[in-house]
């Protein structure tokens, strides 16, 4: 075994012949790969460590560039791992680091080694070890050895790092100077408030340093701290404009801009002067000027909206850029100047320029315009007519691929406001009857929110028969089942409105005022249409027509006594809502076309009745069992004699009015909070476990669901149903009870009626219908843009509006949480410690430190929360008894800090930490009376940065 | 802060831009899986971008700064705050220093002497962030490694060496 040990180790190959055969190519790359690891896999498993190592070694190597599996050696990695020199350790750590992750089993194996080298008195094997951690660590590990690092982070390495850095910042060494500048401009990304006692040093640097590179660095850091603190932004203020006067670098002047627009925007003629600048960024023929100009514009944007407008050509001008991300920029700037003066001019020029650009910029135009549009409840949008109009145009885009968004923003103006639903389902309407429309999936969806809308508001339509020949044309084949669920609801809708109107028009004729009786029975009608309903889903539907003839005489004798007492209050809604309808009604609702609509509509959805989705199925045969249902009545008026038409269109008016009303029911938008408001009411216990609820609902449904069924056996029952029903119906209750129910069916199934896919590219041979724009031709140059726009970009306020803004329906749930971020309280211990080294000074550590838990109790929620938050954190990720563990280390913590001030503790175990915790607490206190004793005495020294405001000294001054 | 370096190539043949990665450094961990994906993305993204365009690329939330020196594209993925141009002119530095090094550098010399490439990387940049900006100090460190390699390699190589280590 010796003896091969030294042959291995004398001609094993190293990893430099390793590479060197790699490269020479003599082979097949992946068969010398191949070939290296069988060998690798031979000498991993020698017991002399330098072979080990070296197997080790070549396999990190091939498995980091050629990809190599390296699970097998998770355990001699952990062998080479735990060698005491430091070389063999350190390819230990390396394979480690760079192989193992969760779902290696020896990873369990390493955490004494780990732990071992924290505590290592050798700074590199603890750098070794802490790397390591950093890229493996896990639940496991993370809670067995945080204890050492933070022993690691609390000692005074890394207070005198910061010490030594901040030292380094007067540095004359340039190499120095621009590391510790960056390690700064790092640190102030991330908690910029801890080093604004530093400020007086970069200061120092910004006017003394003639190094771009450094200059940048340190802009970069007075970026962050200026808004901190308005004293510093007033002071760096003339030497950043300096430099933009006369520097030639474009980097560093790019980087004052950005800070000037960033962080000093209150300073008029700084922003002035980086405007200009801005200004020649974007004449420049560089491409990269044009863009960084653009981006420095978009900064400015939200503060000084004049320099975009001032701009405005040149931004519009690279609109038409080749490049794609100067493209992007500039529409974005486009979109913040819009105001509710000029959306309107914007987005046809931007529509217009979407019409001929490439599918994938004109999506990005169509979605900003969109989502501007619609920031902050349609904020912009005065005429929302207009609006409407719009969004039909952009569903003709033949690109146009925002279904889904554009199927929300019609759903949710038709429901917000309500002045615009004449128009909207106008749009709606052109939309619906363009049989093009229908070949194009990713229209499908605004198809399925325009065929919902025009059911919903029906009485708005023109024409509704046009409407529903619309709904059922041919090619809604083409259609997802989901949708066309939602088509066949609103054949239902505007079919019921349709049959409303008629009788209506009919009454009005004849003078027959039984409509206000009408409205007072709805629950026995709704019995019998489901009976109707279920007859059909048995029986063959001639049958059930001939059931309810016979029915029908009696239900209207006993309803007559009923509704002869009432009088009916009710029937103002659609009293109402007919009434507009009415004048049209006249003239297009004659029986004929009443007829023709019946007969189409069981043309149409008869086969629908056997379609193999439930939802479509069950839709269209309500739809059918509602016309078999009162067609008998209002199709056949002559046969009967004059006292029988009469109950029979009572009983049709009926049940059409009924429908009606269930229909006209509002569907409002609903808070997403909504249900959170609902108090709990007292007493009410909630069941921690729901499992019976499965039981309660099966109870729930089945009488509901076997009341409907009685009505598959015939007749006779199936008016027992009716009777009873109607007898039940005295209290007033029931009546509204079906509505609501009918309504709370609308709402659970609401899904149904939005829901789908979206596809590509729109046919566009319909003309759009009433679009302002088609009178502007489409014009392809930038400068006719430019034109365009320059009239409506100018920030005059435009007179003609002459109505006024309609009224948009708002949510509490609807704020918009701008709620200005509050800046993190990033007061973990590295920044602890810094602020301890920057605000103290090392002569007087103590009473620096004390001053810090000064600071801490004086504001102790911060370090509350701080505390807690590491408690949650181990809380999610160890269950339960863990939790115990980790006061210790929080208090472990706070006693290193505290360790070091007063060497009280050491003798003290682990056992005694509970009581130490305590006694940790007594001391703070004490630390905090003597705390505050101290600040009184040196009042003037800059402590609190963060509890008191501006404690900070001039330290410019 | 810097996150990642690489040069590929971009290999104009039969229509398909294909990048072959030279040169890669990362400057915050990644898994292997994301690295090549990061990469396989990018060089999507960059190599498909025509000339006289910006060199700038928004990417996922950072930006990737980008700059084509013959058939090679140097790229650096940086925040959203970092200094765009200052970026550009790091990959000039680092270009003008390897071409210093090498003496007009081209592709091959990365090929073969990739070590070397990643050497003087490190010593212009630390952590993601400029370190060294003279470019002479660079080419004097490097020249100083260099010496110190190739003692280090006699050694190594001397007879009496192996045998000791051999009877060990």
């Amino acid at each position: 075994m010796a003896g091969t040990s030294i042959m291995e180790t004398l001609f094993q190959r190293d990893l430099d012949d390793l590479i060197k055969g790699i490269r020479q190519q003599q082979i097949k790359e992946s068969l010398f790969i191949s070939k290296a690891i069988e060998e690798i896999r031979r000498e991993i498993k020698s017991t002399d460590l330098p072979t080990k190592s070296a197997a080790l070694r070549k396999l990190s190597y091939l498995s980091s560039l050629h990809g190599a599996d390296m699970s097998f050696a998770a355990f001699h990695a952990v062998e080479v791992m735990s060698s005491p020199q430091f070389f063999y350790k350190k390819i230990g750590y390396h394979a480690v680091t760079q192989s193992f992750n969760d779902d290696t089993p020896v990873i369990l194996l390493i955490t004494n080694q780990l732990r071992k080298d924290l505590n290592s008195s050798n700074q590199f094997e603890v750098s070794l070890a802490l790397e390591c951690l950093s890229r493996i660590g896990n639940v496991d590990l993370a809670r067995d050895l945080t204890p050492e690092v933070f022993t690691l982070l609390s000692s005074n390495a890394v207070r005198v790092c910061f010490k030594r850095l901040v030292e380094n910042l007067e540095s004359s060494e340039p190499v120095i100077l621009s590391a510790v500048v960056g390690v700064f401009c790092e640190l102030c990304l991330k908690d910029p408030r801890s080093y604004l006692p530093l400020a007086p040093e970069f200061y120092k640097i910004l006017v003394d340093s003639k190094n771009n590179w450094l200059l940048i660095k340190v802009l970069k850091i007075f970026a962050k701290l200026a808004t901190l603190e308005p004293r510093l932004a007033k002071r760096v203020v003339e030497p950043i404009c300096e430099f933009m006067r006369r520097t030639e670098a474009k980097s560093l002047l790019f980087e004052c801009i950005r800070t000037v627009l960033s962080s000093l925007s209150e300073y008029e003629s700084a922003v002035k002067l980086a405007v200009v600048k801005v200004r020649e960024f974007l004449v420049d023929d560089d491409p990269n000027l044009k863009y960084l100009g653009l981006q420095a514009l978009s900064i400015i944007a939200p503060k000084h909206l004049w320099a975009v407008l001032e701009n405005k050509d040149f931004v519009i001008k690279s609109l038409s850029d080749g490049d794609y991300n100067i493209k992007l920029e500039s529409l974005r700037l486009l979109m913040s100047m819009v105001s509710e003066s000029n959306v309107a001019e914007i987005s046809r020029v931007l529509i217009n320029y979407a019409l001929k650009s490439d599918p994938e910029f004109c999506n990005q135009i169509l979605g900003s315009i969109l989502s501007t549009c619609c920031r902050n409840l349609y904020e912009v949008i005065v005429d929302f007519d207009w609006y409407a109009s719009l969004l039909g145009e952009m569903v003709r885009i033949p690109h146009c691929q925002k279904g889904e968004e554009i199927e929300h923003q019609i759903i949710d103006i038709a429901m917000r406001v309500k002045d615009v639903r004449p128009a909207l389902v106008h749009v709606c309407r052109n939309l619906l009857i363009d049989p093009a429309l229908l070949g194009n999936p990713f229209l499908h969806r605004i198809l399925s929110a325009a065929a919902w809308v025009s059911g919903e508001y029906v009485e708005f339509s023109r024409n509704p028969f046009e409407l529903m020949e619309a709904l059922l044309q041919p090619r809604t084949n083409l259609l997802l089942p989901s949708i066309r669920a939602v088509y066949v609801q609103s054949v239902f809708k505007v079919l019921i409105f349709c049959a409303h109107s008629y009788l209506l028009h009919k009454e009005n004729i004849s003078s027959v005022n039984t409509d206000n009786l009408a409205s007072e029975v709805p629950e026995s009608v709704f019995a019998r249409m489901s009976c109707e309903n279920s007859d059909l889903a048995t029986s063959e539907a001639p049958a059930s027509s001939e059931q309810h003839d016979s029915f029908n005489p009696r239900n209207i004798n006993q309803s007559f006594g009923d509704l002869s007492i009432e009088n009916g209050g009710d029937a103002t809604v659609s009293n109402s809502q007919a009434s507009t309808s009415a004048s049209l009604g006249r003239n297009s609702f004659t029986h004929e076309s009443i007829v023709n609509l019946f007969n189409i509509v069981e043309l149409a959805l008869g086969p629908l009745s056997r379609s193999h989705d439930v939802e479509i199925q069950e839709r269209a045969r309500n739809v059918l069992g509602f016309t078999d249902l009162i067609e008998q009545e209002i199709l056949n008026p002559v046969v009967q004699g004059e006292e029988n038409l009469a109950r029979a269109e009572t009983e049709a008016s009926r049940v059409v009015k009924l429908m009606c009303d269930a229909f006209s029911e509002e569907l409002g938008p609903v808070s997403t909070s909504a249900q959170d408001r609902v108090p709990v009411p007292d007493g009410l216990l909630l069941k921690e476990n729901l499992a019976d609820l499965e039981t309660i609902c099966g109870d729930i449904q089945l009488p509901l669901s076997s009341s409907f069924s009685l009505s598959s056996t015939p007749l006779g029952e199936a008016v027992d149903i009716s009777r009873t029903n109607l007898q039940s119906k005295d209290e007033t209750e029931p009546s509204h009870e079906s509505t609501s129910l009918l309504a709370e069916h609308r709402k659970r199934h609401g899904l149904y009626y939005l829901a789908s896919e979206k596809s590509e590219g729109a046919s566009n041979d319909y003309p759009p219908a009433n679009d302002p724009m088609s009178q502007d031709k489409l014009n392809d140059d930038a400068e006719d843009l430019l034109k365009l726009t320059e009239q409506s970009l100018a920030p005059k306020k435009k007179p003609n509006q002459a109505k006024p803004r309609p009224v948009v329906l708002k949510l509490d749930g609807d704020e918009i949480s701008v709620a200005a971020k509050k800046p993190e309280l990033k007061d973990d211990l590295l920044s602890g410690v810094v602020q301890d080294v920057l605000l103290g000074n090392d002569g007087v550590p103590s009473s620096s430190r004390s001053n810090r838990s000064e600071n801490l109790s004086g504001k102790s929620k911060g370090k509350e929360k701080l505390s807690t938050d590491l408690s949650l954190e181990t809380k999610e990720n160890v269950p339960g008894e863990k939790m115990p563990d980790h006061v210790n280390t929080s208090s472990r913590r706070s006693k290193h800090r505290s360790h070091g001030k007063e060497r009280r503790q050491k003798g003290q175990g682990k056992d005694g930490e509970e009581k130490e915790d305590n006694g940790q607490k007594e001391k703070r206190k004490s630390n905090h009376h003597r705390g505050k004793h101290k600040a009184h005495q040196r009042a003037d020294e800059p402590l609190n940065v963060v509890a008191q405001t501006p404690v900070i000294p001039d330290f410019l001054l | 802060m810097i996150y990642a370096l690489f040069a590929d190539m971009a290999v104009a043949d039969n229509g398909s831009r294909q990048g072959k990665v030279r040169l890669t450094k990362w400057y915050s961990p990644y898994t292997q899986k994301e690295r090549s994906k990061v990469i396989r993305e990018l060089s999507g993204v960059i190599l498909t971008r025509g000339p006289k365009l910006c060199n700038f690329v928004e990417w996922r939330g950072y930006k990737v700064v980008y700059k084509r020196y013959a058939s090679l594209y140097f790229c650096m993925c940086i925040d959203q705050e970092d200094n765009e141009l200052e970026i550009l002119e790091i990959i000039h530095h680092y270009v003008e220093i390897l071409d210093r090094y090498f003496g007009s550098v081209c592709e091959l010399d990365l090929i073969f002497n990739f070590h070397k490439a990643y050497y003087i990387l490190d010593e212009i940049l630390i952590a993601g962030e400029l370190q060294e900006s003279s470019k002479k100090t660079v080419a004097r460190l490097i020249a100083a490694q260099d010496s110190l390699v190739e003692t280090a390699k006699e050694q190594a190589s001397s007879i009496s060496n192996i045998i000791a280590q051999a009877t060990k």
